[in-house]
């Protein structure tokens, strides 16, 4: 049964819409937990130290946290390989190209698939710089991430990487959200506005709320 | 009008194909578009050309066999069939790109026709009734609430005539096996097999060779009969339900 679904396309892009919408979950999760920057580093800092007792005293220290890291790797990894498999398939599905073309799509739909790599980079290199520390900028400091936020903001090339990132992880929200919808089987005529405006909402407070962690940093607001 | 049209010019499924060019002069802007295309094979018959060879039946709108894919779009500049698009939406000196379907599953047979039979095999899976022949029921027997009769007419209106593979960006079959889909399992005649009728054409649609769906919305927008994209929504719903439902 379980390979039956995910042999057909309907079923890869069900798992593909299904982990999308755990991403985005966590997405909101993790921008609220951020805005406690602009409190200071104490409030910060104890934000970290609680993600490692979260669900304390039922769970071990870091429990919560490792179980959080591996649904979302879960979800990133089976959001790829679907993304991969079926873009493979669409594409030997059209072997020769229109002669005459026009854009018709708008540019986030179009960007899905180059905009997930860039993505997937992204993440790769957020996790180096400020999980583990590997590439980060001056000397990373285990247990006190408002100095390792300001210290990576601090460097152009930083604030490049991840506002670049955040406006194609709004985009890439923005036909997300309404796609995973549909191949959900939950749009219809009558809620197709509330899908669009709620699709827009979240790319717009997504990403600008991101946004203004390096900009507080360039501004001085955090510092 | 004189017109100047590029057309796919192909001799056999094997053989290469390159678009060629033609001028055609006198071409009157009440025309339809196939009508256009006769006056051009009178005129390489006359020349000893090959005619080009291009799909055409009712000429009505009604039967799908016409497709092209005309300066890019699926049926042409206006939302209705081919044969039904007329030289009037057309400016006298325009070039003219003529194609055919592009799919894998669509193969090219000669010019502009090309093999749709994957939509054949994808209904002989499922879009049909298990019905007792003979004389025709009581037609007020089996009561169909209002709305679901808007539903599977809004769906039975499609004519299979492949514009939403041709405009898919990823050649995916999805709004025509929806519509079929739709138009039998709402209905209470197709509710025998409304899971496994589902599961059945996904499949052999998946085993033809379409793409996926990406929820572009190009099929839609080319679709002459107006099949709206939800009905992509509505089987994927229906689609899940029968994952549940059936155990094989």
């Amino acid at each position: 049964m379980a390979l039956n679904f995910w042999q057909s396309t309907l079923g890869k892009k069900i798992v593909m819409g299904a982990t999308g919408l755990i991403m985005i979950g966590y997405l909101c999760a993790h921008l609220l937990g951020n805005m406690k920057i602009f409190f200071g580093p104490g409030e910060f800092n104890a934000y970290g130290h609680w993600l490692r007792v979260m669900g304390a005293p039922v769970l071990h220290h870091e429990w919560g946290l490792w179980i959080a890291r591996i649904v979302l790797l879960a979800a990133v990894v089976l959001h790829a390989v679907s993304a991969y498999q079926l873009s493979r398939r669409d594409i030997k599905a059209r072997p020769q190209k229109y002669v005459h073309t026009k854009p018709r799509m708008s540019y986030a739909t179009r960007t899905m698939r180059w905009g997930g790599v860039i993505l997937g980079l992204f993440i790769v290199w957020h996790v180096l710089d400020l999980t583990t520390g590997t590439t980060h900028s001056g000397g990373f400091q285990e247990g006190h991430p408002y100095q390792n936020v300001v210290d990576t903001f601090s460097t152009w090339y930083g604030n490049v990487i991840y506002i670049v990132a955040m406006l194609a992880m709004g985009m890439h929200v923005r036909h997300g959200f309404w796609s995973a919808a549909q191949t959900l089987g939950a749009g219809n005529h009558t809620r197709d506005r509330a899908l669009k405006a709620i699709a827009n909402a979240l790319a717009i407070v997504l990403t600008a709320g991101f946004i203004s962690i390096p900009v507080g940093v360039m501004t001085g607001v955090v510092s | 009008m004189k017109l100047t049209l590029r057309v796919w010019r192909q001799k056999n499924p094997d053989a290469p194909g390159a678009m060629a060019t033609y001028e055609l002069d006198g071409v009157s802007q009440d025309m339809s578009f196939l009508e256009m295309l006769d006056v051009l094979n009178e005129e390489l018959i006359v020349k000893g050309d090959e005619p080009v060879a291009f799909d055409h039946d009712c000429r009505e709108g009604i039967c799908g066999a016409c497709s092209l894919v005309i300066n890019g779009d699926a049926h042409g500049p206006e939302r209705t069939t081919t044969c039904q698009l007329h030289m009037r939406s057309f400016q006298d000196g325009d070039t003219i790109d003529i194609e055919p379907w592009r799919a894998s599953a669509f193969p090219v047979i000669k010019d502009l026709v090309v093999d749709r039979s994957a939509f054949d095999r994808v209904i002989q899976a499922g879009g049909y009734i298990t019905a007792p022949t003979g004389a025709a029921p009581e037609a007020h027997a089996t009561p169909v609430p209002k709305a679901d009769a808007d539903f599977a007419f809004e769906h039975a209106e499609c004519i299979g005539c492949g514009a939403c593979v041709a405009a898919c960006p990823n050649g995916a079959a999805m709004l025509f096996t929806s519509a079929k889909v739709n138009h039998l399992n709402v209905l209470p005649q197709g509710s025998p097999e409304r899971e496994t009728r589902v599961l059945d054409m996904v499949a052999q649609m998946d085993a033809e060779g379409f793409g996926g769906c990406t929820l572009t919305g190009e099929c839609a927008t080319a679709c002459p009969k107006g099949i709206p994209l939800f009905s992509i929504t509505a089987m994927n719903k229906e689609w899940l339900r029968a994952t549940r439902k059936v155990k094989r």
